[in-house]
């Protein structure tokens, strides 16, 4: 077993137990911490595979901003106690047979799948730097700039949305 | 350069991200606090993304990691968004548990 692949079982491990565990705790606190940390490991898998620009932005975005949001709602609607009710049992029950199920059609078809080629050559190609991925990004007639534009205009939209909705309603005279 | 995907093979990214995203399901479907269920989306859609860098390794391609950058900003609209409207929810019900949101029920 090279380094490698011992870093990435031991990744792969963290990522799927806090996952887990986002999802079991009672208390919703803890399971934005263990949320932090699955976002934390899969920032570390796309590190494994070189690509430090993603690694970068996902770090801020997710570990940062969205958590930042999700902990300021939770405190917000002062949920920090373990008062949730459970959903009824059968309910429970169908949930852990569709995840089982789930687990099981989708690991066997990709089991079963090979891959089309088999991996090419590195050519040595300098294609996941900030420079690279910029040049994909924003070139005018080949890239996607268009989508990058409108992707600033969605952040706008869901900027005054946000603002509109959190509005406390004014009383009717 | 790409002696990763040599070394750990594009098959254990696959399962990875499989199995991620069930557990992702399994969250939607097993929890009442719509705050959980939000954290369930958010983690199909990293499973989403984990799977998109990995071929994009695989196929030495730039366009996959360009689309995870897409996605991530349609994640954090997405989260504003909805954060908003469960407080609003919030303020209404005095509750974000699911199942009381059924007033549409016709």
């Amino acid at each position: 077993m090279s380094t490698v692949l011992i870093l990435f079982y031991f990744l792969a491990a963290i990522t799927l137990a806090t996952a887990f565990l986002t999802i079991y705790s009672r208390n919703p606190i803890h399971s934005a911490i263990y949320l932090v940390i699955c976002f934390f490991s899969i920032a570390g898998h796309y590190l494994l595979l070189n690509s430090q620009f993603l690694a970068i932005v996902h770090i801020i975005v997710y570990s940062g901003a969205i958590m930042i949001l999700f902990l300021f709602t939770i405190m917000l609607m002062n949920l920090n106690k373990e008062d949730e009710v459970h959903k009824p049992r059968i309910k429970r029950f169908g949930a852990i047979i569709v995840f089982c199920s789930l687990c099981a059609i989708l690991v066997t078809i990709f089991f079963n799948s090979k891959p089309v080629s088999d991996i090419s050559d590195s050519t040595g190609e300098d294609y996941q730097s900030i420079k690279a991925l910029g040049k994909v990004m924003l070139d005018g007639e080949s890239g996607y700039m268009i989508p990058f534009e409108f992707v600033s205009i969605l952040l706008l939209v869901a900027m005054i949305g946000t603002v509109l909705l959190s509005k406390k309603e004014k009383l009717e005279k | 350069m790409n002696s990763i995907l040599s070394q750990v093979g594009i098959d254990n990214y696959i399962f990875l991200a499989v199995i991620l995203f069930c557990i992702g399901v399994f969250g939607v479907l097993y929890r009442r606090n719509a705050i959980i269920v939000f954290m369930s989306i958010e983690i199909m859609l990293n499973a989403v993304n984990l799977l998109f860098v990995a071929f994009s390794t695989y196929h030495q391609d730039a366009q996959g990691q360009v689309f995870v950058f897409f996605s991530m900003a349609v994640a954090a609209a997405e989260v504003a968004v909805g954060l908003a409207i469960l407080v609003s929810v919030f303020r209404n019900l005095g509750s974000i548990d699911v199942a009381n949101l059924k007033n549409l029920k016709g």
